[in-house]
């Protein structure tokens, strides 16, 4: 029995950039304004990143399966 | 003590039926033997999708992560938030790292990190100094549990001062140390269920009742940005500011990229059965930054409803808020919650750190040719023996000098970086290099963190993780993660300790695997099987 030639490499990869670049840049989430639910901007889009992350890393896992 | 009396006993009652989860574990699952640390260390390498969702999520969200974390943004307001962002950015980055980890351990029948290193740069000093790093930074996150613990029982009131106060803490250690010793890594996995229901069930009702009692969210960030004006520190407010947005990021980035270097993460994910479980449970593990995410607004909530801290013990704002807001019979499932949400991780690093001793110190220099049972039977007491440090550190030092360890246990984790996580992709490094790299590494963290002060805690030294820029003599006021930093001089070091290393022709260290063996999945043969069917 050897081993199936495998291979992790796959273009879908560079959709996990997305979800570790957003949270890095301040300027995108540094500010109290537009509200959402009483919550300033720096918080409630923090939280949409999160969204963002188990999107990609989810449709990641499906593309590569 | 009195008017905590509910509290009191359904934190107990809770506490006893999960403590009896954890010894009926053993039998959870049962391999023919528990004797060797594939099983004990690992829980037989056959966790599911599930079953890992809740070990890691337990592993990494830890009671020290619920009470200090509100803390943070208790007391700095925005700056505290950056758990959020890195635990979001931790993921994707561990996506395609951790798989290959896991491929080659499956195939080599690796338990540690630290193994790792050794096969592939076939150094065993490298290995040693991945190990000791490793347990360092273990051994001061553990005593940090406690401290989560602690916060629980001074709100309750039956931790005050005095010997006989830090009873409870002890009796809850030593039951935890009983049913690891037994189980092995089946406990916390089993534990972990009941641990997370009670922490969603606990956050659910906290983010939708305390907001309303407390005027709705505009109130709350309201009073909080109004308390940060009121402050003469500078670094504080509902937003970040121009000095403290690069320390945020690379803090939030250092850490993402520290988390699965712990060893105890490493355990949780060598545990899972395949490649797909670990695969898809990272993109299911953000559930719990959400949590996480709502557990950190705790703190402006705190902020809002007027709570004082006891004494000069910031980590008692959560469980304070709990004990003004809810009913009495609540609070006690909120603090069991905290209190459960200590045993899991703690179990879980002792393993780890037990492990890294077993495989890396006593089977490479005491006995070579340790059997499996020797292994598992030394890992057991090692675990054992992690514990009663950790309770010793609590009682006979400053809880506040454990939250300094686990900030430098922080920044040399991560030093272990290039030799782990970049040599699971290239070879290129000398172990001559690497090795020069974590000590370049090591001296400039400690010394950047030697220079940090905090006067708000009365410290001159080790006062936290943002070191100034200014003092490299650069003209600003921004600050930067001290790990971080370290870690890009640790990173030279190493390319520049290669680059001579190979022009002087120094002797490499063997490596000991195959490229193909980085996509091995579950049956796949295994390096011992292939021994195994050869000798017969």
């Amino acid at each position: 029995m050897s081993t199936r030639s495998r291979s992790d490499r796959s273009p879908w990869n560079w959709l996990l950039v997305l979800p570790i670049a957003l949270p890095l840049m301040t300027f995108l989430f540094n500010a109290d304004e537009p509200r959402l639910f009483g919550f300033p901007l720096f918080y409630w889009l923090q939280l949409a990143f999160i969204v963002v992350g188990v999107g990609c890393t989810a449709l990641v896992y499906r593309m590569t399966k | 003590m009195s008017e905590h009396i509910t509290e009191i006993v359904i934190f107990t009652l809770l506490f006893l039926v999960v403590s009896g989860m954890g010894f009926v574990a053993a039998r959870w699952r049962r391999p023919t033997d528990l004797a060797s640390l594939n099983e004990w260390g690992l829980g037989g390498r056959n966790f599911g999708s599930w079953i890992t969702w809740f070990l890691i999520g337990g592993d990494l969200y830890t009671a020290y992560t619920f009470v200090a974390v509100p803390a943070l943004l208790f007391g700095a307001g925005a700056a505290g938030f950056f758990a959020v962002p890195y635990t979001v950015i931790t993921y994707p980055i561990v996506f395609l790292i951790m798989i290959r980890l896991w491929s080659v351990s499956h195939v080599h029948s690796l338990v540690t990190p630290a193994d790792f290193v050794r096969l592939r740069f076939g150094s065993p000093t490298l290995a040693l100094l991945v190990a000791i790093t490793g347990i360092v930074a273990t051994m001061p996150y553990i005593a940090l549990q406690l401290v989560g613990i602690e916060a629980v029982l001074q709100t309750m009131g039956v931790a005050g001062s005095g010997f006989l106060s830090d009873l409870p803490l002890i009796i809850a250690f030593v039951i935890l140390a009983a049913y690891t010793y037994q189980s092995g890594l089946r406990a916390p996995a089993l534990i972990a269920f009941v641990k997370d229901i009670l922490i969603y069930l606990v956050i659910l009702v906290a983010i939708i009742y305390i907001p309303a009692r407390l005027g709705g969210w505009s109130a709350i960030f309201g009073d909080a940005a109004a308390k940060f004006q009121a402050t003469p520190a500078p670094g504080d407010g509902v937003l970040l500011n121009q000095n403290n947005q690069l320390q945020y990021v690379t803090l939030a980035l250092g850490s993402a990229l520290a988390l699965f270097l712990y060893p105890h993460s490493v355990t949780g994910v060598l545990a899972s059965r395949n490649r797909d479980v670990i695969k898809r449970n990272m993109s299911a593990l953000p559930a719990y930054s959400l949590l996480l995410a709502l557990i950190a607004l705790l703190g402006f909530m705190a902020i809002s409803a007027g709570i004082k801290p006891i004494g000069t013990n910031v980590n008692t704002v959560v469980p304070q808020l709990f004990d003004q807001m809810f009913p009495d019979w609540f609070a006690g499932v909120a603090f069991a919650a905290v209190g459960i949400g200590a045993l899991v991780p703690a179990a879980i690093m002792s393993i780890a750190a037990a492990n890294l001793f077993t495989r890396n110190i006593y089977r490479e220099y005491i006995n070579k040719n340790a059997t499996d049972a020797q292994e598992a039977g030394v890992s057991k007491v090692t675990s054992l023996v992690v514990k009663v440090g950790a309770v010793l550190f609590i009682l006979l030092i400053d809880p506040q000098f454990s939250i300094d360890l686990q900030l430098i246990g922080g920044v040399i984790i991560l030093q272990t970086l290039p030799s782990v996580a970049i040599g699971l992709f290239t070879r290129w490094f000398h172990r001559g290099g690497l090795i020069a790299g974590w000590i370049a590494g090591m001296g400039s963290g400690m010394l950047m963190l030697y220079n940090i002060a905090n006067p708000a805690i009365n410290h001159a030294h080790f006062g936290g993780s943002a070191f100034a820029l200014e003092k490299l003599g650069l003209d600003t006021k921004m600050t930067i993660y001290a790990g971080f930093l370290a870690l890009i001089v640790n990173l030279v070091v190493a390319v520049l300790g290669t680059v001579v290393a190979r022009a002087m022709k120094a002797p490499d260290g063997p490596d000991g695997t195959q490229p193909d063996q980085y996509s091995a999945d579950e049956g796949d043969p295994r390096i011992k099987d292939l021994d195994l069917s050869g000798s017969t």
